[in-house]
């Protein structure tokens, strides 16, 4: 009893919010995939269960499994496939969008983050300037980015593809979002933008956590001031990179205000966050759009569950 | 050391000068880096002072001839384009929610690192797990239950929302910054018979400012700049916060592109002038993101 009296309050304060992201968290996830399986589209909402949604978005068969992901691959449609070929342009996009952004993102940053280790002269001015963007709405963002990827050509030029040619770069200028192959990877370039300060400020956190007796024994014993960045420094970022890599990939794999505010509702720029959006608003087909919308979560909870309980428990390790 | 300088052989004098080279090399990446990122503001402020005659997209990279401020006119309160109304929703609805949503993650994260209970680790990951659900998973039940409820449309349907999944965030920033304070400040209420209200109120809460300030300029950033859910929740055109009535202009091609700019520097300003003046909180605030306690 005096144990109860001793804990029972704090249960008590904190019972409000349990109960919140239960019902608010957990319980409406559960609500939309029991949407996600109904046969809820276009017209009133209906309580029949109907996995409908999803054969939209996965290969029928073993057989066409082959043919989904070489058409997820190359972005190309596939008449044999019977999967919404929307859907098959979203995932080519995400992939693409994933791997440009996680990749440019984690190398500008820890680059910028090497830069800045060793102390330089007004590195709090560089450190505040790369990490502005962070403070910015990706609509904002895209509202610019936007005009300086603007993908008119010749004399009609602007943006970045006009200062490229002022710069005598012009071989540079591009299609930029528009572009048939590479599309999505611009896309990329805003979000990388956007981030690459965070990253950067993640990295230095890293640097400078390494004990400097550390380095000073390394250099002791001769090693030149790569080989101590290389043998000391660089083991000791593991946690930092797979923290980065965590938070990369789970924008990545929900991106959305940043793409409605450069491409809008187009096809060329949609990614699955976008389509689900669509179909909701637009096409009010609510079974697929939650299908989708439990598909992203998957693929996050995937990405994060994980990396959570490694990080409670080292926590409690310690 | 200057006789040393003195008699420096060749194989010194080459280190020295690659050393400079390398300082050289050095702060021309971080020079052409800082550039890039602030290419687009330059962008932004260029465009946002040009008259609508000379937003001509070929002289977009060169000064104004004329400097004005008929761009940020319009944006700000013109009749076409005019983002006040919509100012006024966004703070209607990211304070009330910006304060609720901390004060709810201090009392949280009291409790889950300074007055445990069995499971209390459990629950927080229970709790945190929320911070990264993508929130389209829940938005489709989410409108519907506001429907059901016959919840009041517009901003308030908004700040419940930006509340209640804001509690995974500052609940984890609480809860770092009260697992640095010392353990003996709260076993001496304890000795002294407090009860967990008196302690937080007469121990913790005022040692709490800085965790305050972190929180909530977190969530403030975020629910200012939060576009997903007011898309979703909000279908009265005259309650739209900021960010969907921006890009509800510049989506439009018709708009001229310095009144875009301009519009795009006045729905940012209020989270830069925050961001300047209080950056290294803000820089806190990141790292705690990034479940760095």
């Amino acid at each position: 009893m005096r144990k109860i009296r001793r804990w029972g309050p704090g249960l008590l304060l904190v019972s409000p919010s349990i109960v919140l992201v239960a019902v608010f968290v957990y319980g409406l996830i559960g609500w939309n995939v029991k949407v996600s399986l109904s046969d809820w589209r276009q017209s009133v909402e209906t309580s029949g269960f109907d996995t409908g949604a999803y054969g939209e978005l996965f290969p029928g068969s073993a057989g066409e499994l082959d043919d989904f992901a070489g058409a997820v691959l190359s972005g190309n449609q596939s008449d044999t496939l019977s999967t919404d070929p929307a859907w098959i342009i979203d995932l080519h996009h995400a992939l693409l969008f994933t791997i440009a952004f996680v990749a440019g993102a984690l190398l500008i940053g820890a680059s910028l983050a090497f830069l800045l280790d060793k102390g330089v002269k007004g590195e709090g001015v560089f450190r505040a300037i790369y990490l502005f963007p962070m403070a910015v709405s990706f609509i904002a963002a895209g509202v610019v980015w936007r005009w300086l990827m603007n993908p008119a050509p010749g004399d009609r030029s602007t943006g970045l593809n006009l200062l490229f040619d002022k710069l005598g770069l012009g071989f540079l200028a591009n299609q930029w979002y528009l572009g048939t192959n590479w599309g999505a990877a611009a896309l990329a370039i805003p979000a990388i933008w956007a981030l690459s300060g965070y990253i950067m400020a993640l990295y230095l956190a890293g640097f400078r956590g390494v004990p400097e007796e550390l380095r000073e024994a390394a250099r002791m014993d001769g090693a030149s001031e790569w080989r101590v960045y290389r043998h000391v420094v660089f083991p000791h970022l593991t946690p930092v990179t797979l923290s980065a890599l965590i938070i990369l990939g789970h924008i990545s794999i929900k991106v959305f205000d940043l793409i409605v505010a450069i491409g809008g509702k187009q096809l060329i720029t949609q990614t699955p966050a976008v389509y689900m959006w669509i179909l909701i608003y637009d096409a009010r087909d609510y079974a697929k759009g939650a299908a989708i919308a439990t598909l992203l979560l998957v693929g996050i909870a995937v990405l994060v569950i994980p990396y959570l309980v490694y990080t409670v428990r080292s926590e409690r390790r310690l | 050391m200057s006789t040393a300088a003195v008699t420096v052989g060749p194989k010194i004098r080459a280190r020295r000068r690659k050393r400079t080279l390398a300082l050289v090399v050095k702060y021309a990446a971080l020079v052409f880096a800082a550039i890039v990122v602030l290419l687009p503001v330059y962008v932004l402020l260029v465009a946002s002072f040009k008259s609508g005659a000379e937003a001509d997209p070929s002289r977009a990279w060169a000064l104004p001839h004329v400097w004005t401020l008929d761009a940020w006119r319009e944006a700000w309160n013109g009749d076409q384009y005019g983002l006040l109304p919509f100012l006024k929703n966004s703070l209607k609805l990211v304070i009330p929610a910006t304060l609720i949503s901390t004060f709810l993650g201090s009392l949280n994260g009291f409790v889950l690192s300074r007055w445990r209970f069995p499971g209390s680790d459990l629950v927080f990951l229970f709790l945190l797990f929320g911070m990264f659900i993508p929130y389209q998973a829940v938005m489709i039940p989410l409108t519907q239950i506001f429907i059901d409820v016959n919840a009041p449309e517009g901003i308030p349907r908004l700040v419940f929302a930006h509340v209640i999944y804001g509690i995974p965030i500052t609940t984890l920033i609480f809860r770092s910054y009260y697992a640095t304070i010392p353990e003996d400040l709260i076993e001496a209420a304890r000795m002294d018979r407090a009860g967990m209200l008196r302690t937080y109120w007469s121990v913790v809460l005022p040692i709490s400012a800085p965790a305050f300030v972190v929180t909530a300029i977190w969530q403030f950033t975020s629910i200012w700049n939060d576009f997903l859910f007011a898309v979703f929740i909000i279908t009265d055109p005259s309650k739209w916060p900021v960010t969907v009535a921006l890009n509800n202009t510049t989506g439009s091609f018709v708009t001229p592109y310095n009144v875009q700019m301009a519009a795009a520097l006045i729905a940012s300003l209020p989270t830069l002038i925050v961001y300047i003046a209080l950056g290294r909180y803000f820089m806190r605030g990141l790292m705690a993101g990034a479940l760095k306690g």
